[in-house]
C-alpha cells in the first residue's frame, strides 16, 4: 500500500521534528482523515492534527493500537481550501476541514522539494481531502490559521537567499561583494563597490550597522522580537562560530578568558533553543500533554551537562528562559512532569525523602552510584577523613545538591554514616556492621575495619 | 592502645561517626549497644555510680579527633540504659543518672557474701562501716554509693536478711543482720 501522505519525523518523546524555520501555529486533537474521490489510503483515525508555518501534520495519539506513523501534507502542494459551509446538516455534524491537495501521477501527495514541474495541466491532478474534527478544540479558529498560513508561504522564503527578509541579511557573507569586474569605485548598479582594505573596513561597518539597527528592532517592539527570534538565533550562531574560531587560533596562553566567554556563548545558546513553543493558545486542551512532551525533549541537554540528574526548580528556570515569553507556572511544570508517567518518555521525576525533587534520566541507576561512592568513601583519604558533598560532587559529576541527596541515599541504606562537627557534615564508610558489641577490642584481620585502622594510624 | 587514664578504649572510639546520633535505625542501634556496653565497662572500672548530664565527663568526648557527645546523644544513650534496668534517672529532667553497672539485686547477692565471708552472720553494723570499713578495702562494696547500697539494703530487709534501724546520730543507720 503506497502512501498517500509524506512521512513526518517525530522525536522520541512523540514531538514533530521541525523544518529550518518552521513554526507551529495551532492544534486540534480527535481528527480523522477520511478518503473521499477514489483516494487511496487507510483512514487515520483519532489522532492529533497540527498546523505549523510549512507543514500540516497529523500524529496518532498515544492510544493508538495500530502502529500507524505520522503523515504530513506540505502547504505548497494545497491548491484550496473550502470555507465551511454552515448548513443545517452540519450542525449534527462533527465539523469538517476540506481542502484540495495536489496530487503527482503515482498518486502521493506532491512534493515541493522534488523539484519537479508542477504547473497545472502537466499530468497532474488534485483531489479533496477531508479532515474531521471530533474533538473539542476550535474548529473555526483553525481554520483561519490554517489560511493565514497558506496564504504566508513561509517556505518560499527559504529559497531566496539574501532577498528582503530584513536587515539580518546583512550578515549573510559575501552577497554582493566580492565580485568585482574590473576598477572603480562604484559598481554598475550604483552601490560603493567594497575594494581594498577600506573596503573591508566599509564592509565591516556595514555589517556592523546593520547588526546593530537589527538589535534596536527587536527590542523596540516584544511583537517585532519574535519574529526577530530567528534572526536572533542566526546571529548567535554565527557569534558562536566566530568565537570558535578564535579560540583555535589563538595561542594556549589566552584560552581561559576565552574558554569563559565560550561556556557563557553555550549556556546563552542553550537558553534561546527552542523557537516553537507550546502555548496555551495552540495546543488547547492538550496543552499539559504536549507540553509535557516538549519538556521531555528539552530537558535531555542539561541533563547530560548536569551528570544525569538535575534539581526540578533548575529544570524550571532553564526552560521558561528558553521559551523567552509564554512562560509556564510551576504547577504546569509540575503537572507536564508528572504526565511523563503516561508516555514513554527516557526521563523522569524523582522525589527524594528529603523532599528534594528532581529530574532523571530513566537509565539512571542508583546502584551504579552507590558503587561509585562507596569506592571513594573506602579511599585512605575518604577513611581519614570523610567524604563532605563537595568532594563527592566532584567526583560524581554532579551538583553538590545533588551529590548531598545520593549520600543522604546511601546512608540510609546503611552505606555510610554522617559526622556532624564544627567543621561541617561530613560522610564516612559505615564501620558499625563490622564492630562485634561482645568483643568490643577484637578486629578481624580483613575486612573493613582494618582497612580503616591502618589508613588512620599512617597519619600519624 | 588508647586509654583514658587506665581504661583501654576500644578502637572505633576514634571513628567521628561514633559521636554523632545516628539518624538510620539500623546503625542506631548497633551505636547505641556499643555506647551502653563501653559506659557500663567504664563505670565499672573507675567505680562511677553517677553521671551529670551537663558536667564534662571524660568517656563522652576524645580530644584526638576533637569530637564530644551532644546533649542530646548523652540523653539518648543513658535512656536506653535505663530502659534495659542498668541506669535510673536521679531526676525529672534528666540531669544526673544512676549508673548500675551491678543491678541491685547483683549488689544484694554481693552484700550477702560479704557477710558471710567475715562472718557477720548474726552481727550489727553502721551503713558506713560497709561501704568503707576495714572489711570492705579490696572488695567491691567499698566506696559504693550510698544510694544503691540503701536499696540493695532495702531489697534484703524485704527478703528478711536483715533490718535497718535508725542509729544513735542521725546520718548513720545500722544494720542487723540475720543472713
Amino acid at each position: 500500500m503506497s502512501n498517500f501522505f509524506s512521512k513526518a519525523e517525530v522525536t522520541s518523546s512523540g514531538r514533530p521534528v521541525f523544518l529550518r524555520n518552521e513554526v507551529e501555529c495551532h492544534l486540534l486533537s480527535g481528527v480523522d482523515f477520511e478518503p473521499e474521490d477514489h483516494l487511496q489510503f487507510p483512514p487515520l483515525k483519532s489522532g492529533i492534527l497540527i498546523l505549523t508555518t510549512h507543514r500540516l501534520l497529523w500524529l496518532p495519539s498515544s492510544s493508538a493500537t495500530a502502529p500507524t506513523s505520522a503523515s504530513a501534507i506540505p502547504l505548497a502542494a494545497i491548491s484550496h481550501i473550502f470555507s465551511s459551509k454552515k448548513s443545517l446538516k452540519s450542525v449534527f455534524h462533527s465539523p469538517r476541514i476540506r481542502f484540495q491537495v495536489l496530487v503527482s501521477p503515482d498518486g502521493r501527495v506532491f512534493d515541493p522539494g522534488s523539484g519537479s514541474d508542477y504547473s497545472s495541466g502537466s499530468g497532474s491532478r488534485s483531489v479533496v481531502v477531508t479532515a474531521v474534527i471530533r474533538g473539542k478544540g476550535d474548529c473555526d479558529g483553525f481554520l483561519v490559521k490554517f489560511c493565514d498560513s497558506w496564504r504566508a508561504k513561509a517556505w518560499e522564503s527559504n529559497e531566496t537567499s539574501g532577498s528582503g527578509s530584513g536587515s539580518g541579511s546583512g550578515l549573510a557573507s559575501g552577497s554582493g561583494a566580492g565580485t568585482g569586474t574590473g576598477g572603480g569605485l562604484y559598481s554598475s548598479d550604483g552601490s560603493v563597490r567594497m575594494v581594498g582594505v577600506a573596503g573591508i573596513l566599509r564592509k565591516e561597518q556595514e555589517m556592523w550597522e546593520s547588526t546593530d539597527k537589527s538589535l534596536q528592532d527587536a527590542f523596540q517592539d516584544l511583537n517585532a522580537l519574535m519574529s526577530k527570534a530567528k534572526e536572533m538565533v542566526t546571529l548567535a550562531e554565527k557569534m558562536r562560530q566566530k568565537l570558535l574560531s578564535g579560540t583555535s587560533s589563538q595561542t594556549s596562553g589566552n584560552n581561559d578568558e576565552d574558554m569563559g566567554s565560550k561556556e557563557e556563548m553555550q549556556d546563552w545558546l542553550l537558553s534561546v533553543g527552542i523557537i516553537s513553543p507550546v502555548t496555551k493558545e495552540s495546543a488547547g486542551a492538550l496543552y499539559h500533554q504536549q507540553l509535557s512532551r516538549q519538556l521531555a525533549d528539552f530537558v535531555r541537554t542539561p541533563l547530560e551537562r548536569a551528570g544525569g540528574m538535575i534539581n526540578l526548580i533548575d529544570a524550571y528556570c532553564l526552560f521558561n528562559r528558553a521559551r523567552g515569553t509564554e512562560l509556564i507556572s510551576p504547577d504546569d511544570m509540575l503537572k507536564a512532569c508528572s504526565l511523563w508517567e503516561k508516555f514513554d518518555v527516557p526521563v523522569m521525576l524523582r522525589k527524594f525523602d528529603s523532599g528534594v525533587m528532581v529530574i532523571q534520566n530513566k537509565s539512571h541507576s542508583d546502584e551504579e552510584v552507590f558503587a561509585r561512592i562507596k569506592s571513594l568513601a573506602t579511599k585512605p583519604e575518604a577513611l581519614r577523613n570523610g567524604v563532605s558533598p563537595t568532594d563527592a560532587a566532584m567526583t560524581l559529576g554532579i551538583a553538590p545538591a545533588m551529590a548531598k541527596e545520593h549520600l543522604l541515599t546511601a546512608e540510609s541504606k546503611g552505606l555510610l554514616c554522617r559526622d556532624i562537627s564544627p567543621d561541617g557534615f561530613r560522610f564516612y564508610i559505615n564501620l558499625f556492621p563490622e564492630i562485634d558489641p561482645c568483643n568490643i577490642y577484637f578486629v578481624k584481620d580483613f575486612g573493613i575495619c582494618s582497612t580503616w585502622i591502618k589508613a588512620v594510624s599512617t597519619s600519624g | 592502645m588508647q586509654k583514658l587514664g587506665d581504661f583501654k578504649l576500644p578502637h572505633f572510639f576514634n571513628y567521628p561517626p561514633y559521636f554523632t546520633l545516628q539518624p538510620v535505625r539500623e546503625t542506631r542501634e548497633k551505636q547505641v549497644q556499643l555506647w551502653k556496653e563501653l559506659i557500663l565497662d567504664y563505670c565499672r572500672t573507675q567505680k562511677i555510680f553517677v553521671i551529670k548530664l551537663e558536667e564534662e565527663f571524660p568517656l563522652f568526648s576524645n580530644s584526638v579527633i576533637e569530637r564530644t557527645l551532644s546533649h542530646e546523644a548523652r540523653e539518648a544513650f543513658l535512656s536506653a540504659l535505663v530502659a534495659e534496668g542498668r541506669a535510673e534517672w536521679l531526676d525529672k529532667g534528666h540531669r544526673s543518672c544512676l549508673i548500675l553497672w551491678h543491678r541491685i539485686q547483683d549488689w544484694a547477692d554481693i552484700i550477702v557474701n560479704f557477710v558471710k565471708d567475715n562472718g557477720f552472720e548474726d552481727s550489727v553494723m553502721t551503713v558506713e562501716e560497709i561501704r568503707s570499713g576495714i572489711e570492705s578495702r579490696g572488695t567491691e562494696l567499698h566506696g559504693i554509693d550510698r544510694t544503691i547500697l540503701m536499696r540493695a539494703l532495702k531489697q534484703l530487709e524485704q527478703k528478711g536478711k536483715l533490718a535497718i534501724f535508725k542509729g544513735t546520730s542521725t546520718d548513720d543507720e545500722g544494720i542487723k543482720f540475720s543472713v
